[in-house]
C-alpha cells in the first residue's frame, strides 16, 4: 500500500508538468492583453507597450515559460500582475472562504444526499421514491445562480435569518462563520445532493437485489441495519467514485457561488483574473485546483479499499 | 422569465422588509456609526493611481494622496496642497509654495523634492503631464516648501493639469515612491490624504479599508469635490466588493452595506421603495457613449462612410438601449462636449439630429465605395455599456445594408484587439465601442478620444488637422470667450471628420442608506463630509 501511495504520489508529478505546460501555452496563445487593462481606456498605444515590457510580456514563449518553471521549482509562484501581491499569498488568503464552502458543502450534501437516496431504494418504485427522484431532477436541472437567488430571497431578504453576502473566518467565531455559509452551500450543494441520491438509489437497487440481503431479511435483522450496514458498504464503491468525481464540480460550482454570495474565495479570484488577463494568479490557480484534483483521486482510490476489502494495491 | 425580472423580483422582496435578526453584522452601535460600508463599482485591483488610470483606482487614491490643487463643483481648480503660486508675466516659471502642516501618513512632511518626484512621475503618463514635460526647461525643488517649475513656452492650463480628476491625477507621493518607474508599481502605499491605506486589510477582488489620518490637516474652505476642506466625519471606511448586483441590492436593502456607487437601472425602482434608502444621480457629468472607427482601413477611412453611420444612428436607441425607460438618465448629444458644463456646444451636430435618414445614409456609404466587405465589429458582452451598444450597432448596420462581422468578447481581448492596427482580416477591427466620463470631456484638456494626431491618435488612428488646430487654440485662448469659439471649431470639425460616433449622454445613480448624511454628486464618490448615525 505505501509503495502503491508512493508511485501515485510521484506520477503526479508528469501531470502536473503537462497541466503547467497546457495552462501556460493556453495563456500565451489567448486573446487579451493585461498590459490594455492595467494602461485603463484612455491610454495610448505607446503606453500600452512601455507596460508590455515593463511586466515581460514581449519576451518569447520559452523565456517566459522557462523563467515561470524555474521559479515554480524554487517554490514561488510568481507575483500578480494587478496587485503585485504573491500569487501564494493570494491564494493563502482566499483558501480558507473555499475549503470552508466545500467542507460544509460535501459535509450537507452526504448528509442529506445518502440517506435519500437509500430511502429511494428501500421505496422503490413508491411515491416516495418518485418524490426524491422529481426532487433530484428537480436539483439537479436548476443553475446554481438561481438557487442561489432564491435562497438570498427567501431566507435573507424575507425572512431575514441570514446574511445575504460575506464572509466571515473561523478564527472569529464557529458560528458567525457557519452562518455566512449556510445558503451558499445549500445553493452550491443542490446539484451535488441530486447526483448523489440518484447514484446511491442505483447502487442500492442492484445490492438490494442480491441473495446476502435476502439471507439477512431471513435471519430477522432490522430494516435500518439491513440497509445501512449492509447493503450500503457494499454500494459503496460506486458512490464514492461519483463524491471524487463530484470534487471537479464543487470546484465548479465555487466559482459561481462565491459570485453570488460575495465570498471572497479561490473562485471570485479565478474569474477576476481571467477578465483581467493575470496570468501568474491563473496559472497558481489550475496548478493547485489540477493538484487538488489529483489528490482528491489518490484519495477516493485509498477509500476502496476502506468500503471493499477485496481491493489491494 | 430574463435575468432582469428575476434580479428584480429578488431584490424586490427587500423593500418590504426592515432590518435587524441574524443578518446585521457583528459590530457594536458605536463602530458601527465610525465605519462606512461602501460597495465600489468594481474591484480594486492595484493601488498605484499612476500606473493603473481605472477610475477605481482613481477613486481611492484621491483618500490616501492629496493634490497640489482640487476642482471644485464648478470646474474651476482650486488651491489644495498649495498656499500660493506665482507666474512670470511671460509665463515661462511657476513658482509654487505648499501650506503648513501637510504631512504623510509615516509622519514625515511632505516636502517640495516629494512634490518634484512625483510631478515627474505623473508627467510620463499623463496627457497634460506630457505636454508640459514637452516644454519643461527645469522642475526643481528651491527649498522645503518652495518649488519651481520653468518651462519654453507659456502653459495656461497648468492648475487645471495639477488639479484635473481624470486619470492619472496629479497625486503627491514620497519621493522614494515617487522614483519608481511609472510603468511599474509602487511597493507601498503613503500618502498624505485624510485617509490612510490598511494594507493589511486588504484582500484584493474583495476588501479595502482606509482609516482616518488623525495627522491630516484640511483647508479651512468649505469641501467642494476635490477642493476645499477635506474633513473626515467618520473613522474607517470600508471597499466591499460585490460583483453581483442583485446582491448588492439585497446588501444595501438589508442594511449588510451603507452606500453603493453605481446600481443598475434595472434595479433603481426597487431600492426606491424600500424607505431605509435614498437614490440620486451619482455625477452629473454623466458618460458619453462612443463607438470608434478604424480610420486606417476600408470602409470607414473614407469619410463619407463614417459619416454615413452619424446621418443614420439614433442616439435614442442606444440609450435605450443603455439605460432602459428612465429618461431622466439620458439625453441625445450632437456633439462630443459634456453637457451642462461652460463649454457644451452643439456646432455642426445637425447631422445627429431630427429623423434618421437611411436614404441618404445609403447614398453617402454607396459613394464612399463600399462594397459589402465584411465589417468586423470588436463588442464586449462583459461589459453591459459596450453590449448595449454593440447591439443597436450590430443592427443599424444590418439596415444600412452592410455586412456585419460582429465578434462577441470580453474587455480584455478589446482592450488588445483594439489596439492592432493590421487589417481586419490579419487580427485588426473596423469598429468597437467605449464610453467616456463626463469628466474627461468637458475640455480638450485630458480628451485623448477627440484628438486627431493621426498614428498618435487614440484607437482608431483619425487624422484632422482642423481638429488639431483648434485644440492647440484652446489651449492657447486667454479667456473663458476664446476657449468657447475654440472648442465649437473644434466640436464641428470633429463631427465633419467624424472622429468617433457619440451614441448619446447617459447619468447614472448612487444609493445609500438613510442613516448616512453628506453625500454628495460628482465624478468620484468623495468620503468627507459624509456621516453617518448607527
Amino acid at each position: 500500500m505505501l509503495s502503491y501511495l508512493l508511485r501515485r504520489i510521484l506520477a503526479t508529478l508528469p501531470v502536473m508538468a503537462i497541466v503547467a505546460l497546457f495552462v501556460f501555452s493556453l495563456l500565451y496563445i489567448a486573446p487579451g492583453d493585461p498590459a490594455a487593462v492595467i494602461a485603463g481606456d484612455q491610454a495610448s498605444p505607446a503606453d500600452v507597450e512601455r507596460i508590455r515590457q515593463a511586466l515581460g510580456l514581449d519576451r518569447p514563449f520559452l523565456v517566459q515559460f522557462g523563467s515561470w518553471v524555474w521559479r515554480i521549482l524554487h517554490g514561488d509562484l510568481g507575483t500578480s500582475i494587478f496587485t503585485n501581491l504573491p500569487v501564494g499569498s493570494l491564494i493563502a488568503q482566499r483558501i480558507e472562504p473555499t475549503l470552508s464552502l466545500m467542507v460544509i458543502t460535501l459535509v450537507l450534501t452526504l448528509l442529506i444526499a445518502v440517506p435519500l437516496g437509500v430511502v429511494a431504494a428501500w421505496k422503490a418504485g413508491t411515491w416516495l421514491d418518485r418524490t426524491i427522484m422529481a426532487f433530484a431532477v428537480f436539483g439537479f436541472s436548476l443553475p446554481v445562480f438561481v438557487v442561489g437567488y432564491v435562497l438570498a430571497y427567501v431566507f435573507a431578504l424575507h425572512l431575514e435569518w441570514l446574511p445575504v453576502q460575506g464572509y466571515t473566518p473561523l478564527a472569529e467565531g464557529f458560528w458567525p462563520w457557519l452562518v455566512n455559509l449556510i445558503l451558499p452551500a445549500v445553493a452550491l450543494g443542490c446539484v451535488y445532493i441530486a447526483l448523489i441520491a440518484r447514484i446511491t438509489r442505483a447502487a442500492m437497487l442492484e445490492v438490494l437485489q442480491q441473495d446476502y440481503i435476502r439471507t439477512a431479511r431471513a435471519k430477522g435483522l432490522g430494516q435500518n441495519s439491513i440497509l445501512f450496514i449492509h447493503a450500503l458498504k457494499n454500494a459503496a464503491v460506486p458512490i464514492v467514485t461519483v463524491i471524487g468525481i463530484g470534487i471537479a464540480l464543487l470546484i465548479g460550482g465555487a466559482v459561481v457561488t462565491e459570485s453570488v454570495f460575495a465570498i471572497p474565495g479561490l473562485g471570485r479570484l479565478t474569474i477576476d483574473a481571467i477578465l483581467r488577463r493575470d496570468y501568474p494568479v491563473i496559472q497558481g490557480i489550475v496548478l493547485l485546483f489540477s493538484f487538488l484534483y489529483v489528490l482528491v483521486n489518490l484519495m477516493v482510490d485509498v477509500t476502496y479499499t476502506l468500503v471493499d476489502p477485496r481491493i489491494r494495491y | 422569465m430574463d435575468r432582469r425580472t428575476l434580479l428584480k423580483g429578488i431584490a424586490g422582496v427587500g423593500s418590504l422588509a426592515a432590518t435587524g435578526g441574524l443578518s446585521m453584522p457583528a459590530l457594536s452601535q458605536s463602530a458601527a456609526a465610525r465605519t462606512l460600508r461602501f460597495v465600489p463599482q468594481a474591484n480594486l485591483a492595484n493601488f498605484d493611481p499612476i500606473w493603473g488610470t481605472q477610475y477605481v483606482v482613481r477613486n481611492a487614491a484621491a483618500m490616501v494622496w492629496d493634490t497640489l490643487y482640487g476642482l471644485d463643483d464648478k470646474l474651476q481648480p482650486q488651491r489644495q496642497m498649495v498656499e500660493s503660486e506665482e507666474v512670470t508675466d511671460d509665463g515661462l516659471t511657476w513658482t509654487f509654495r505648499l501650506r503648513s502642516g501637510l504631512k504623510f501618513h509615516d509622519g514625515e512632511p511632505v516636502l517640495s523634492k516629494d512634490v518634484v518626484a512625483s510631478l515627474a512621475r505623473w508627467s510620463v503618463r499623463d496627457p497634460m503631464g506630457q505636454m508640459i514635460k514637452a516644454i519643461q526647461n527645469e522642475l526643481t525643488a528651491v527649498d522645503d516648501k518652495t518649488f519651481k517649475w520653468v518651462l519654453k513656452q507659456p502653459y495656461p492650463k497648468m492648475m487645471l493639469a495639477l488639479g484635473k480628476n481624470s486619470t492619472p491625477c496629479a497625486f503627491i507621493m514620497p519621493e522614494r515612491m515617487a522614483q519608481t518607474d511609472p510603468f511599474k508599481q509602487i511597493a507601498e502605499y503613503i500618502g498624505s490624504g485624510p485617509m490612510k491605506f490598511a494594507k493589511g486589510e486588504w484582500v484584493p477582488g474583495a476588501k479595502a479599508v482606509f482609516e482616518k489620518f488623525a495627522d491630516y490637516v484640511p483647508r479651512q474652505e468649505k469641501a467642494s469635490w476635490l477642493a476645499g476642506g477635506k474633513q473626515m466625519l467618520i473613522d474607517r471606511v470600508e471597499w466591499v466588493v460585490i460583483p453581483d448586483p442583485a446582491t448588492a441590492a439585497a446588501a444595501l436593502q438589508n442594511g449588510e452595506v451603507d452606500w453603493w456607487e453605481n446600481p443598475i437601472p434595472d434595479l433603481v425602482p426597487v431600492l426606491r421603495k424600500n424607505r431605509n434608502i435614498s437614490v440620486d444621480i451619482a455625477d452629473p457629468l454623466g458618460n458619453i457613449g462612443a463607438f470608434r472607427m478604424n480610420h486606417l482601413h476600408p470602409p470607414f477611412n473614407e469619410v463619407r462612410a463614417r459619416r454615413a453611420l452619424l446621418t443614420a444612428l439614433s442616439q435614442e436607441d442606444y440609450m435605450r438601449a443603455l439605460v432602459g425607460d428612465d429618461t431622466a438618465l439620458w439625453k441625445p448629444l450632437p456633439g462630443f462636449f459634456t453637457p451642462n458644463t461652460p463649454l457644451y456646444t452643439e456646432e455642426g451636430g445637425e447631422i445627429l439630429k431630427g429623423k434618421r435618414d437611411f436614404a441618404a445614409a445609403k447614398k453617402l456609404l454607396a459613394e464612399s465605395g463600399y462594397t459589402d466587405q465584411p465589417v468586423t465589429c470588436v463588442v464586449a458582452q462583459d461589459q453591459p455599456i459596450t453590449k448595449a451598444q454593440g447591439d443597436v450597432t450590430a443592427d443599424l448596420l444590418k439596415k444600412m445594408g452592410m455586412n456585419v462581422d460582429f465578434v462577441a468578447t470580453d474587455w480584455g481581448t478589446v482592450g488588445s484587439r483594439r489596439a492592432q492596427k493590421t487589417p481586419p482580416g490579419q487580427g485588426g477591427w473596423q469598429m468597437f465601442h467605449t464610453w467616456h466620463a463626463g469628466a474627461d470631456c468637458i475640455s480638450p484638456a485630458a480628451y485623448n478620444a477627440i484628438r486627431g494626431t493621426g498614428d498618435k491618435a487614440w484607437f482608431g488612428w483619425p487624422t484632422s488637422a482642423t481638429v488639431e488646430k483648434e485644440v492647440t487654440a484652446w489651449f492657447d485662448a486667454k479667456s473663458i470667450d476664446e476657449e468657447k469659439a475654440a472648442v465649437k471649431r473644434l466640436n464641428k470639425a470633429a463631427l465633419e471628420d467624424v472622429i468617433y460616433a457619440p451614441t448619446g449622454f447617459f447619468l447614472s445613480y448612487t444609493a445609500w442608506r438613510k442613516n448616512i448624511a453628506g453625500v454628495t454628486k460628482g465624478p468620484l464618490p468623495f468620503f468627507w463630509g459624509v456621516s453617518k448615525t448607527a
